[in-house]
């Protein structure tokens, strides 16, 4: 019997395992597909960010009530991971807590702050349900929140619920099996499971012995499964939020990156360089498509965990505007999907006739961004939304000359004259003549 | 009014302690020429040794760049570049926080390096360094507001200074909800400035007058002229022209002084 456990433990494992490796290879080939850019600056800076906003949580608590449930959420993930590997190795070997003989005492203080974080993050779960379902907090129900976005968060949620139940039904019945049976290595008291003791203390020994076991390989499985999920939910963030912190931009905000193949260009237009590198193909300015973008905007957009704080501080959707900076990373993500299935089954990928621009994004949305960097600053894990919305702009400007007309007049005002309204260059000092 | 120009400058083969860089609005926004002014008087009161470009001044490109065309922008900044080294300018202060951005954080990759200020830090400075004195109390116990642009807080990280002098000036500095970090754009950066908005169901800068309003503020400041026009008729929209005003920080600092 136990050894048929094993069998069947290790199998789901490596099943589980090689799905995820899987699917990890396929959002790398993806994200590899934009394009290549220098990370250029302070890597201590960047390591600062790295530290600061995605490991000490620092943006986030910028709203300091979720922040916190959230914080127990977190620390609950990295800490019950450490179980997670007894877990494993019990598995494995056939064993039965397999640490607990080795750290004697501290095993119970560890198991206990196990619990602990797992009935704060049963609790945290339950406030986030409601604020979701019941409070229907505005930016987790705004248009780009469609069914799929909604049943994504509500379900990671619950199933951390079922988790977290799972881990203390198998400890109390634990410390009762402790009581009766030599296998069943003594934890000491756990103090939250301790509480559903009466729950099943009359059970007969061999329920409880079924009881435990099921809820030890359903939190197992439950673990393993929830990982492959995370991988295709806006759950990814609890692993890119470090890189993405990472390779977020340096400089200040309100800084553009420049385009160095026009700057070429402008300047032998100038007669300021003469061009002795040959012209070659510039490829396109701007983007239109994903291979268009940056892969630090294409990670970014798996980085997205649809919070919305981007949106909700957003002066043009709180205008009703359609812009929404979270529908940017969104519809990037999904365009990146849509790509990353066809080639992997040897499909058109980005020749499928549809692209980023135009059949996700529309230019009513980047034409109305202020380019205020509110969503940027928003960001707990340091997403630049305005990027992507500049690249389109410049492919919208510079390949199709498809600008609203006002900004083609404003072009034309800033060649002709100099301003960006119709004045005559040689009436720009007349001010000072003025009284 | 004395406005030297960096050509007559040159000529004398002097050279200014600071250059300053008027921008577009500055020049010819009517409203934005007023504050243009109220700087300059400001600069010759304390007799800061100053030249403007006159009409060697040009666009900086920022709302193209920002709409898109990179060549214009380029275009732009070369040229521009080209006349500020020529003149081996070292020091550039503006009234205008989009120039500022761009001159300060755009302009080096494309060979343009100076000490770029925006004139709320600058007049900051002169404030602390005791150059400028206020003295009367002319805003005392008066309710101030002060409208973050965003191409001066989150772009560039300068949300103090202005506060500080509406403090020097005695206001009752009173803050609106969205502030600092969280404050709300006017609508007109990113070249929103040159087109109609969007369809939506309110103008962005009608949402951001009544936040503005609803502090019960007597003077709306403001620190760039895009959020001046953006503001100013906000306040006309909501008809409070007549008892709230939208002013820049050096009409507000040239009115303490009598200037």
């Amino acid at each position: 019997m136990a050894v048929l456990q094993q069998i069947v433990f290790i199998i789901t494992l490596g099943v589980a395992v090689f799905l995820i490796r899987k699917r990890i290879l396929r959002i790398r080939s993806t994200i590899q597909l934009g394009k290549q850019t220098e990370i250029s600056g302070d890597k201590m800076a960047r390591l600062q960010n790295l530290i600061l906003v995605a490991f000490g949580q620092r943006k986030m608590f910028k709203k300091f009530i979720p922040a916190f449930l959230h914080f127990f959420i977190y620390v609950g993930f990295l800490v019950i991971n450490l179980e997670v590997l007894e877990f494993v190795l019990d598995g494995v070997a056939g064993t039965h807590r397999l640490f607990a003989p080795y750290l004697s005492e501290f095993y119970n203080v560890l198991m206990n702050l196990f619990e602990f974080l797992a009935v704060a993050v049963l609790l945290a779960c339950i406030f986030f349900l409601l604020r979701r379902n019941v409070l229907k907090l505005a930016r987790f129900w705004s248009a780009e929140m469609t069914q799929w976005p909604r049943l994504d968060a509500n379900l990671i949620l619950f199933i951390e619920i079922v988790l977290m139940t799972a881990i203390l039904t198998m400890n109390a019945t634990d410390q009762i099996l402790q009581t009766r049976d030599a296998h069943y290595v003594n934890t000491g008291t756990l103090f939250f499971s301790a509480y559903l003791i009466p729950l099943f203390q009359n059970f007969s020994t061999p329920a409880l012995m079924v009881v435990e076991r099921l809820a030890w390989w359903f939190h197992i499985v439950g673990i393993l499964g929830f990982a492959i999920y995370v991988t295709y939910s806006k759950h990814l963030h609890i692993f890119l939020a470090f890189p993405n912190t990472y390779f977020a931009k340096l400089e200040p905000k309100g800084h553009i990156n420049n385009m160095p193949v026009v700057t070429r260009e402008v300047k032998s237009m100038l007669g300021l360089e003469s061009v002795t590198t040959p012209a070659g193909e510039p490829g396109r300015f701007g983007a239109k498509d994903i291979n268009d973008l940056s892969w630090t905007n294409l990670m970014a957009a798996y980085s997205c965990t649809e919070c919305g704080r981007c949106t909700a501080e957003c002066p043009a959707n709180l205008t009703g505007k359609t812009l929404s900076p979270r529908k940017i990373m969104m519809d990037t993500r999904d365009r990146l999907e849509e790509v990353g299935k066809s080639l992997a089954v040897g499909g058109a990928g980005l020749n499928d006739g549809k692209t980023l621009l135009n059949d996700y994004i529309t230019k009513e949305e980047i034409n109305a961004c202020t380019s205020c960097n509110a969503c940027v600053e928003a960001c707990p894990v340091m997403i630049n939304p305005l990027e992507i919305i500049l690249e389109l702009r410049r492919y919208v400007a510079m390949e199709e000359s498809g600008s609203p007309a006002q900004w083609n007049s404003m072009f034309q005002n800033i060649e002709t004259s100099f301003a960006p309204w119709k004045f005559s260059a040689a009436d720009r000092f007349n001010w000072a003549k003025e009284q | 009014m004395n406005v030297p120009t960096m050509a007559e400058l040159a000529a004398k083969g002097e050279s200014p302690e600071i250059l300053f860089w008027v921008g577009c609005s500055g020049s010819f926004d009517d409203r934005a020429k007023r504050v243009t002014k109220a700087f300059v008087k400001i600069l010759n009161a304390i007799g800061i040794k100053f030249a403007v470009l006159g009409t060697e001044e040009a666009c900086t490109g920022d709302p193209a760049r920002r709409a898109g065309n990179e060549f214009l922008f380029q275009m732009q900044a070369m040229s521009n570049i080209q006349v500020l080294n020529g003149y081996n300018i070292k020091k550039i202060v503006t009234a205008c926080p989009h120039c500022f951005n761009t001159i300060k954080n755009e302009y080096p990759e494309l060979g343009g390096n100076y000490e770029v200020i925006h004139h709320s830090t600058f007049l900051q400075q002169l404030i602390s360094d005791g150059r400028i004195k206020i003295e009367g109390g002319v805003f005392k116990g008066k309710k101030v507001t002060y409208h973050d642009s965003c191409y001066l807080g989150r772009a560039n990280n300068i949300y103090e200074a202005p506060r500080e002098v509406l403090q020097a000036l005695d206001a009752d500095l009173v803050e609106m909800k969205r502030c600092r970090t969280t404050g709300l754009c006017c609508g007109a950066g990113g070249a929103q400035m040159f087109k109609e908005p969007e369809k939506g169901n309110k103008d962005i800068n009608i949402l951001r007058s009544e936040e503005a309003l609803a502090t019960g503020a007597s003077t709306i400041a403001v620190a760039c002229p895009f959020c001046m026009t953006m503001m100013t008729d906000g306040v006309k929209n909501k008809e409070k022209e007549a008892e709230v005003k939208v002013k820049d920080l050096a009409e507000l600092i040239a009115e303490a002084q009598g200037l």
